[in-house]
């Protein structure tokens, strides 16, 4: 039965593909946006699932490091650096923090690690806020300008659109390559029993310390993205609100799965828009639904989907 | 911030005076907020981990706010005080009454508390659940009814916390967001596992706030509660009062 | 022959709790030397202590001759030391195959390599072959968690040796397993020390097995050595029984 399943994860794969390719055609610039904002959010998605869903380790400040990204790439452009040097400076930045951000987490565990990560994430912000001189405080960085590739202006909103995707189909294949490699069965380990892989050889420690810098990194060429997108950067998009949706589309798309965070940013950007016509019920409504789902199958949507068409016997991941 | 909301739709929907309508607001506090919470949310799903009840409760947060928003409405609505607000001088300062009567309640609170959980049986019965289910009940401890009655405990708790905190911040749905943040941050400063501890902490955090908005910065205010959080949890995370809890290979 | 393992003086206390109290042994190469002792002697407290899961409050010890007192268990795995635990632990939510690869991978190149160079690199055959040797070919796709008690035991042995160590410390391997492959998973674990010259240290319950296994045997009593010596020895030393039946 191992092959009708891959069959139906194919086909919706493929569907979801030609739709992704073809929906800027048939939607207004709004909505576009919107698909672009899903797309940006997926990526950062991404990032605390290879933290949270593949290593293990529950992280609270991704938010804070989407709004690194986006604020050294907004007040680079604006100064005229190109595009490609905000990544460098960005990506490595946020690469390196969550290095350190990693540390606590060699000391601690779970609900005490949540709580630092909850902490730096309020305290990034806190600085966001504070220094103006910087960041502009409250009154943010404006006219970010879109980038533009080999001579192509990326300002539409189609265009920065396909922009958006393509980064996302780059993040997306160099994450399943590293799943895929040692370094992926070792988070593996580290997740499932970090006693028995410290005996088998696995250095826990520096392991840890990748998910955090790795998940990190992904949620700085979020934030890199995520600026010229918006166009204008203000510190509240990047407040620990940020960081709980993000924890909720990771767990509620399936933590630890590939196309987890997928799913997850579908229910978490694209769900709130869809159901703006109820008014006030929509959050209750989406409360509601995370409330059930995490009732009735809490490794989220792909969780669910595994369980209802497992194969009855043999067939390992 | 929802026992409040329950008093004013006593007093409003129901025409009862103040005193009855805390009564009810208490009552419904400790059904709602305990019982409920506990058998519709928590026993669920408590056995799938603590990471997807955690969601949950971020969901159900989200739902209770809309809700008071959508159907009650989303102004600030003057709450009656408790006592009369007036101040009183002593030792060369001024101090509002109101003020001595929070500390004086809450350290009233902490020491029924902590006679209840250490004097009484029932009490002692619950830190032996807390601190080994399975051979509590091999004891013949009703390890549900425990775990069901420190629910009820606490919806009694934050039934009396909303009463002495709302007159001071009117009710409004967005109420309680930082000061739950604020109740995690001293709980777990203070000792998770000691009842003294909440009280430590939550002393010592008030005052720091309070010094950091006047000596440091008022932007900054935030930022140290958290690094003493971020300290606390790195280099003492039983918390200053709390004890080490074996943790089993 | 060379000493592999040498453990001197070693104590380790929780508080007021003495678990092990003085212990001194040495290990020579291609020796299969066996731990026996009542319950709560300190056996696997012992094994923490060697293999850096805990830090001992006193005593050494050495690998070859240099101090790793307290490294880290995984810098002690690349020094070709392994081991298994009292308490299964495998990874039940990957194949048998995977949780071979995994066992041996950690031992091929450094971190960087293992991600940009050539993959594998003969893990996949290596597990085969572990596979093959274990008797548990049948299953290599299943998930671990699906297999009987006994034979995630055998996995759980085999992990130990997917990366060809000098030293292996075994905790309770027989634990659980079936009569039948008893007598097999002996033979096997006779074979690699035939083979490949390893040397074996073996916590163990079952007196049959363990006698039958070992060259020596050290008995473990209230965290102190109460008697070495080849298994016909010891098994006739009166302390011996008295430790296991109890004295008056």
């Amino acid at each position: 039965m191992r092959r009708s399943r891959r069959v139906l994860a194919g086909s919706v794969l493929a569907l979801a593909a030609v739709f992704l390719v073809v929906a800027p055609f048939g939607l207004k610039p709004y909505g576009i946006f919107i698909l672009s904002m899903w797309a940006v959010m997926t990526i950062a998605a991404i990032g605390l699932n290879l933290t949270l869903g593949y290593a293990g380790q529950i992280s609270l400040a991704q938010a804070a490091f989407v709004g690194i990204g986006a604020y050294i790439t907004a007040y680079l452009t604006t100064k005229g650096w190109p595009f490609w040097s905000t990544y460098l400076f960005g990506g490595v930045s946020c690469f390196a923090t969550g290095w350190l951000l990693g540390y606590p987490a060699l000391r601690v565990q779970h609900h005490y690690l949540a709580f630092v990560t909850l902490a730096f994430n309020t305290l990034v912000y806190l600085i966001f806020r504070n220094e103006e001189w910087l960041t502009g405080g409250i009154y943010g960085i404006s006219n970010v300008p879109r980038p533009s590739v080999l001579g192509w202006s990326m300002n539409g909103a189609r265009e920065f659109y396909y922009f958006c995707l393509a980064h996302l189909v780059l993040v997306s294949t160099a994450t399943w390559w590293l799943i895929r490699s040692p370094w992926g069965l070792a988070f593996v380990a580290l997740r499932e029993n970090p006693i028995r892989a410290l005996s088998l050889g696995v250095d826990t420690r520096r392991y840890t310390l990748m998910a955090f810098a790795l998940g990190a990194g992904l949620g700085g060429i979020s934030g890199a993205l995520y600026a010229p997108l918006v166009q204008f950067i203000d510190p509240t998009p990047f407040a620990l609100g940020l960081s709980l949706n993000l924890l909720l589309m990771v767990v509620l798309g399936g933590s630890g799965y590939f196309f987890g965070p997928f799913l997850g940013a579908i229910v978490a950007v694209l769900l709130p828009e869809w159901l703006r016509f109820t008014q006030g019920f929509y959050l209750m409504g989406y409360a509601v639904l995370v409330m059930i789902m995490m009732a009735f199958s809490p490794s989220g949507l792909l969780g669910l989907a595994d369980r209802l068409t497992r194969p009855r016997s043999g067939g390992a991941r | 911030m929802l026992p409040a909301f329950f008093v004013l739709i006593g007093m409003g929907s129901f025409g009862l005076a103040f005193w009855p309508a805390v009564a009810l607001g208490g009552v419904v506090s400790v059904v709602v907020l305990g019982v409920a919470f506990k058998k519709l949310m928590v026993d669920p799903m408590i056995r799938h981990g603590v990471l997807p009840l955690v969601i949950a409760s971020i969901g159900l947060a989200i739902l209770m706010k809309e809700m008071v928003r959508e159907f009650y409405g989303a102004d600030a609505w003057p709450f009656p005080a408790l006592w009369a607000t007036t101040d009183v001088s002593m030792f060369g300062a001024v101090f509002a009454v109101q003020s001595l009567l929070i500390l004086a309640i809450c350290i009233a609170v902490v020491v029924a508390l902590q006679l209840f959980l250490g004097g009484t049986r029932t009490g002692r019965c619950m830190q032996a659940t807390a601190q080994n289910p399975t051979l509590a009940r091999l004891l013949g401890i009703r390890v549900e009814r425990m775990i069901l009655y420190t629910f009820l405990i606490n919806g009694a708790l934050v039934w009396i916390a909303s009463l002495l905190i709302t007159p001071i911040y009117l009710a409004k749905f967005t109420n309680g967001e930082w000061l739950g943040l604020y109740a995690f941050i001293a709980a777990i400063i203070g000792g998770f596992n000691q009842v003294r501890g909440a009280i430590v902490g939550g002393l010592l955090l008030g005052v720091v706030d309070n010094f950091a908005a006047v000596y440091i910065s008022s932007q900054y205010r935030m930022a140290v509660p958290l690094l003493i959080l971020i300290v606390v949890i790195l280099f003492r995370p039983q918390g200053l009062l709390g004890r080490i809890e074996e943790r089993t290979v | 022959m060379s000493t592999v393992l040498e453990v001197r003086d070693l104590r380790k206390s929780f508080g007021g709790i003495v678990a092990v109290d003085g212990v001194s042994f040495g290990v020579e190469e291609g020796e299969i030397l066996g731990i026996i002792g009542p319950n709560g002697s300190g056996k696997s407290t012992l094994f923490n202590c060697i293999l850096g899961q805990l830090r001992p409050t006193a005593g050494d010890v050495h690998l070859d001759g240099r101090p790793v007192t307290g490294m880290r268990p995984c810098d002690l795995n690349r020094l070709g030391v392994s081991r298994t635990f009292q308490l299964l632990q495998i990874f039940p939510q990957l194949s048998v195959r995977r949780n071979l690869v995994l066992a041996g991978q950690e031992h091929q190149g450094t971190m960087l390599s293992r991600l940009v160079g050539r993959r594998d690199a003969g893990l996949s055959a290596a597990a085969d072959r572990m596979l093959g040797f274990f008797r548990l070919g049948q299953v290599a796709d299943e998930y671990a968690g699906d297999l009987s008690y006994g034979q995630q035991k055998l996995l759980d042995t085999a992990m130990a040796f997917m990366a060809g160590p000098r030293l292996a410390l075994l905790d309770e391997p027989a634990g659980g397993v079936n009569l039948t492959m008893l007598a097999s998973l002996r033979e096997r674990l006779q074979a690699i020390n035939a083979e490949q010259g390893s040397t074996f240290v073996v916590i163990e319950h079952n007196m049959e097995f363990v006698m039958a296994l070992c060259n020596r045997i050290l008995v473990l009593a209230e965290g102190r050595v109460i008697a070495q010596g080849d298994p016909a020895e010891v098994r006739r030393n009166p302390k011996v029984i008295e430790a296991y039946l109890g004295g008056s």
